[in-house]
């Protein structure tokens, strides 16, 4: 029995931060489809929602249930920002222009998080308790199944958003051809500084149910993202149903890899996986 | 409706676009034609703002939109369908037609923002409202199709409904029968036909002469950028210039 007992312990772990890749993959292919660029600042979106939500905790001392959104919500603003004074103002809208240019956000994001929040780690509160549950033996932390039930509320809302809201067609529109997009009186400016404001969101929500189990730092994100984005290659960059399997499976892969062979290569099978699609099947799984 | 007034633009050193001007009236139906890289597909772009002119001023009901941004034009009433289809291939036929409602949703806005119940059946009457110019268009029955998986000429009929769905003052058609057979030719023939007796005001980039002649109130005939002559159908075809520079030349190939 123990030894499904592990197993079930590795694959619940594994689907807890599947969850939280999937989230920062989403972000990815968010930008990538409205804008067809790969914004590197998605990783320091991760690492402001915990910063935001420490900040709400301690300095305003708000209750969890409201700095956790208003967390969330200072990333989405935080993304229309480097969209409207980051990315938009670039003269030159070549593609790799602008994604050094996000390269180039990044580090600054990640500098003014150093400036405001300091270097040193710091402890986020889970959402719930800390006392582990037991299911079927294997013992499962109440943050983990708060990730995975506000992780599935995220993507159903966000496949509401965007099959069943005009401004979620209007993104749709605008990553399939924005040319057609423009003359059918679409702003595609503002759909992509809305795409920006949501990847700002996914990537905060995941920063914020992910740092009470990582501890924070101002640049907790940068593997977490890079995890995402691997996440995002695995299942087909800029395919939403893409991004939720491929951050599962990297999750799973991690876990079961960490509990069965050994944890010190944990960070590593995410990067073995990334260059093993890129060679073996470079449009990914769900990819076209 | 649409007025030019010395409408000019180059590409590089070359001028693709010359002191082009002409009117068109609410309800007419207007047929540009002229040889190949005579500039039609080109002034359509600086109507519809996809494109920008260089000189010269577009004015639409008497105000000047030149500098505006595609999707403003687009706003006031202007539509239009591409020469080389521009659909949302990943969306469904009907998600590409309730695109084309994107000004009739927007102008409410702010309005429906507040109450989320006029906002969901102001959605359900434009649903409606795609669903009917489908069925217009005799897509119905594909209405839930990914539009990349239609033949070209259902292609060209999204195109027209998504472009006619709001009831636009203007609609640009670029070459709507090109590359059509015979059959698709007639229909989309039909289409117009039919349009234009609900009134609308067309602009209508054509090659087909037979369908120029036969739905057009007025005829302008660019030749390599220049407006070289325009007026009747009747009197456009005579004239000896239009004869030379593209009756002509078509007739010989012919």
């Amino acid at each position: 029995m123990s030894g499904f007992q592990d197993l079930l312990q590795f694959v619940f772990a594994g689907i807890t931060s599947g969850a939280i890749y999937a989230l920062i993959a989403l972000g990815f292919c968010v930008v990538h489809n409205t804008i067809g660029i790969v914004n590197f600042a998605q990783v320091d979106f991760v690492s402001l929602g915990g910063m935001f939500l420490f900040s709400g905790l301690f300095w305003s001392g708000l209750p969890m249930v409201v700095a956790l959104p208003c967390a969330v919500a200072a990333v989405t603003l935080v993304g229309i920002v480097v969209e409207r004074l980051g990315v938009r103002p670039s003269r030159s809208q070549n593609h790799l222009v602008l994604i050094f240019l996000t390269i180039g956000i990044s580090i600054i994001l990640r500098g003014g998080m150093k400036l405001i929040w300091g270097k040193n780690r710091m402890a986020v509160p889970p959402l719930a308790g800390e006392e582990p549950l037991r299911i079927a033996g294997a013992a499962i932390l109440p943050q983990a199944v708060a990730i995975l039930v506000i992780t599935t509320l995220a993507i159903g809302l966000l496949v509401f958003f965007f099959r069943g809201t005009r401004l979620g067609l209007c993104m749709r529109a605008v990553a399939s051809n924005q040319t057609a997009a423009a003359v059918v009186g679409i702003p595609v400016g503002r759909v992509k500084a809305a795409s920006f404001a949501l990847a700002g969101g996914l990537g905060g929500l995941a920063g914020v149910l992910v740092t009470p189990i990582t501890t924070l730092s101002y640049d907790v994100g940068v593997l977490l993202g890079l995890k995402g984005f691997a996440a995002a290659i695995l299942g087909g960059f800029g395919s939403f149903p893409g991004a939720v399997l491929g951050g599962l499976l990297l999750g799973l892969l991690e876990s079961l890899s960490a509990g069965y062979w050994s944890s010190a290569y944990k960070d590593v099978s995410a990067f073995v996986v990334l260059l093993l699609v890129l060679f073996v099947r470079p449009k990914g799984l769900l990819g076209k | 409706m649409l007025e030019l007034r010395n409408v000019s633009k180059w590409f590089g050193g070359l001028p693709a676009l010359q002191d082009v001007s002409f009117r068109i009236a609410p309800g007419q139906v207007t047929a540009l034609i002229g040889p190949n890289g005579a500039g039609k597909s080109t002034l359509i772009n600086c109507i519809s703002g996809v494109d920008r002119v260089q000189a010269g001023s577009v004015l639409l009901a008497r105000r000047p939109v030149e500098a505006l941004p595609a999707f403003k034009i687009a706003a006031l009433g202007v539509a239009r369908t591409f020469q080389n289809l521009k659909l949302f291939s990943r969306l469904t036929v009907l998600d590409n037609v309730l695109t084309g409602l994107t000004v009739a949703a927007e102008r409410s806005f702010a309005v429906s923002m507040m109450r989320l119940p006029a906002l969901r059946h102001q959605e359900r009457q434009l649903r409606l409202r795609a669903l009917k110019a489908l069925d217009d268009f005799g897509l119905a029955k594909k209405a839930h199709w990914p539009a990349s998986s239609l033949s070209y000429g259902e292609k060209k009929r999204v195109e027209m409904a998504r472009a006619f769905v709001s009831d636009p003052r203007l609609v640009l058609l670029d070459e709507p029968v090109a590359g059509l057979n015979t059959e698709e030719t007639a229909q989309i023939a039909r289409h117009i036909r039919r349009q234009r007796s609900a009134g609308h005001t067309m602009l209508l980039v054509e090659h087909d002469m037979e369908l120029v002649m036969e739905v057009a109130d007025q005829v302008v005939v660019l030749d390599s950028g220049r407006c070289i002559a325009s007026g009747k159908p009747e009197a456009v075809r005579s004239n000896p210039l239009v004869l030379e520079a593209y009756l002509g030349r078509m007739e010989a190939t012919a």
